[in-house]
């Protein structure tokens, strides 16, 4: 098994580096191996979707078929996207205060990150490894020791129930994530391009602003995505700076759905919740898979 | 910031300009780095003090021997920690502690057995990589909260797990049922990840080392274990010590899709959550400051025992692009 495997993937190095009409050359290779990719990606996709296939079918039935086992909702209703409205769950609300919260999060994080990348990708200076090596261990750092503390703090000053509260926080695992993947970022672009400009009489500055900073918008805009992703599926912060649904953030808010009657849980609202919190990050997989897959690889490993 | 940048306008000779544009460089820098510093001592370096010394006290509402309501912090010492670690409160920390070891010893080692398969599934495939680039994300982009609401359902007594299965378990009630609930959602939704760094890893192997371990007559698992292994080694040693770390921070997941108060699932961030939202500040912080060292220690350990080198790419990659000697040398002497 392990040779039949193995073979195609000769063939398929080589096929990669071959001219196309190299390419047919290499298509007898194709054999049981072959095949048994085919099943191994097969397995791969259902493997990911089929939970996510899951909520979206459990979503689109009816409150009343939630329980049903049928891979396709007959008949399909909008009955739970409804209900998810429903003013005593505060959905609305609290989709609001996940996009100000997350929002401005990636915002402040984006700036300030840029700046410490730039430094740290670009500039020469005594303890460079240190500020590096204190950004990597922060984002070591768990959640919880840090919200407990702030929690207090948060108490004391009357921060409870607002959005600083809840975004000061979530800068310390979005900062690190920031300028990980934006110090990448910006070695990968040639120092030639600064010295240029900084021979045409640009300070460091401006060859920063006005010739590195364009360049590496990919970049940043990438890093924007996987900040924002992991802003907006931020939950321990969240839970424990509120305590009144009208500040709570939408994966908070979720968690405190509630049926008819108490001991009720209302599956099918739940489901749509879930859909309509993932649906906005799904859209941004599909259109810039590729930018995260390279963000997220580049600039290292943390989810 | 204009006065930082004024010496530059009047261009020194090239000579002049290195020591110039050294200082230069290290105020520019001071001052570029100065708000994400500023950012993380307040949200991390303030958390460790405080925390630590909110560790010390305790928050007792009662009365004292004359008779007079106590109320406030009171110095404690190191009162919290001991009752950690005795008496019924020290099996509950012990219990939690296990749970948490035991979540990610069993979720790391399996995520990472799948994401190695998951990538190297990937790297043969030459067609619909949209398709599988896209699939593989979409666990990555759904947030824990959800995910954990997702199993639960599907985990539900009535649910799809049960009746693919044919059986009848309990999955969220307490037990090892439920443990494993949450080891299955994680790697769900973390295996998948590790496949995506894993095949970045895969692909700058070049194809030439694979064609010489053949000609030298190397079958499939030799070439796996003797030249893909060792080649993404650095690139997973770093991906598994994030998850690691990841992992002993555990909450979201066991806390929505079990439950609070479910012995079998609770992990110490979900302890000291607890013992927070109790208003027993002192030994949430107590339990947040052990669960801090624990993660330190095992940081530490790993770095040192499995080598990962989790700033070595980024120094690599620093002194190439700026070329100078000295910055090498930096880099190399102060390497663990």
């Amino acid at each position: 098994m392990t040779i039949a495997i193995g073979a195609p993937q000769q063939g398929n190095a080589q096929d990669a580096a071959a001219v196309p009409e190299g390419r047919r050359r290499f298509q007898p290779v194709k054999g049981w191996g072959h095949w048994a990719a085919y099943a191994g990606i097969t397995a791969l996709i259902i493997y990911c979707l089929a939970p996510f296939y899951w909520m979206l079918v459990t979503s689109l039935r009816r409150p009343t078929d939630t329980f049903d086992t049928a891979l396709v909702p007959s008949p399909p209703s909008l009955q739970n996207f409804v209900d998810v409205f429903d003013p005593k769950n505060n959905f609305a609300v609290a989709l609001g205060n996940s996009v100000i919260v997350s929002g401005i999060t990636t915002v402040l994080v984006l700036i300030i990150g840029t700046f410490a990348a730039y430094a740290l990708a670009r500039l020469e200076f005594r303890g460079k490894n240190l500020s590096l090596g204190i950004i990597i261990a922060t984002s070591m750092f768990p959640g919880i020791a840090m919200v407990i503390p702030l929690f207090k703090l948060f108490t004391d000053i009357g921060w409870i129930n607002t959005y600083q509260a809840m975004i000061l926080p979530a800068m310390s695992f979005a900062l690190p994530l920031a300028v990980w993947n934006l110090t990448a970022f910006f070695r990968q672009m040639p120092s030639e391009l600064e010295q240029a400009a900084m021979i045409d009489g640009c300070t460091q500055g401006q060859a920063f602003r006005l010739v590195i900073l364009p360049l590496a918008a990919p970049g940043v805009f990438t890093t924007a995505i996987i900040v924002f992703v992991a802003a907006w599926n931020e939950y321990i912060i969240a839970l424990t700076m509120t305590n009144r649904a009208d500040i709570r953030t939408a994966t908070v808010a979720v968690t405190f759905f509630t049926g008819t009657t108490g001991r009720d849980v209302p599956t099918g609202t739940i489901m749509a919740a879930g859909i309509i919190l993932t649906v906005p990050l799904v859209i941004m997989v599909l259109i810039f898979q590729r930018r995260i897959v390279a963000g997220l690889t580049a600039g290292g490993v943390k989810s | 910031m204009t006065t930082v940048q004024a010496p530059a306008q009047s261009k020194p000779p090239p000579v002049l300009n290195k020591a110039v544009d050294n200082r230069q460089q290290g105020r520019l820098a001071r001052l570029l780095l100065s708000p994400t510093m500023l950012v993380l001592l307040i949200v991390i370096g303030y958390p460790i003090l405080a925390g630590t010394y909110q560790s010390l006290f305790s928050q007792n509402q009662g009365v004292d021997e004359s008779g007079f309501v106590v109320q406030g912090d009171q110095f404690v010492g190191l009162d919290n920690y001991t009752a950690i670690f005795s008496g019924e409160s020290g099996a509950r920390f012990w219990n939690a502690f296990y749970n948490t070891t035991y979540f990610t010893v069993v979720t790391v080692t399996l995520e990472l057995i799948l994401g190695v398969a998951m990538a190297l599934i990937m790297n043969r495939a030459f067609r619909s990589k949209g398709l599988i680039r896209a699939s593989i994300l979409i666990p990555w982009a759904i947030p824990t909260v959800v995910s954990a609401l997702l199993w639960r359902w599907i985990f539900d007594a009535n649910g799809i797990a049960n009746d693919l299965l044919g059986t009848q378990v309990l999955w969220s009630t307490d037990g090892p049922q439920a443990q494993w609930a949450v080891i299955i959602a994680d790697v769900w939704k973390t295996s998948p990840f590790i496949g995506l760094l894993v095949l970045a890893g895969l692909q700058v192997i070049p194809s030439e080392v694979y064609e010489a371990a053949r000609v030298d007559g190397a079958n499939a698992l030799r070439q796996f274990w003797s030249i893909t292994l060792p080649l993404v080694k650095p690139a997973l040693l770093v991906a598994v010590l994030f998850r690691i770390l990841d992992g002993l921070r555990m909450f979201d997941l066991p806390f929505v899709l079990v439950g609070q108060g479910k012995p079998s699932v609770e992990t110490v961030s979900i302890l000291a959550f607890l013992e927070n939202s109790n208003v027993r500040y002192g030994p949430a912080a107590a339990y947040a400051v052990i669960l801090f060292i624990y993660i330190v220690i095992v940081a530490y350990a790993f770095v040192r025992l499995l080598g990962a080198d989790v700033m070595g790419d980024a120094k690599q990659k620093m002194s190439r692009p700026a070329g100078r000697r000295r910055l090498r040398t930096v880099a190399k002497g102060d390497m663990p």
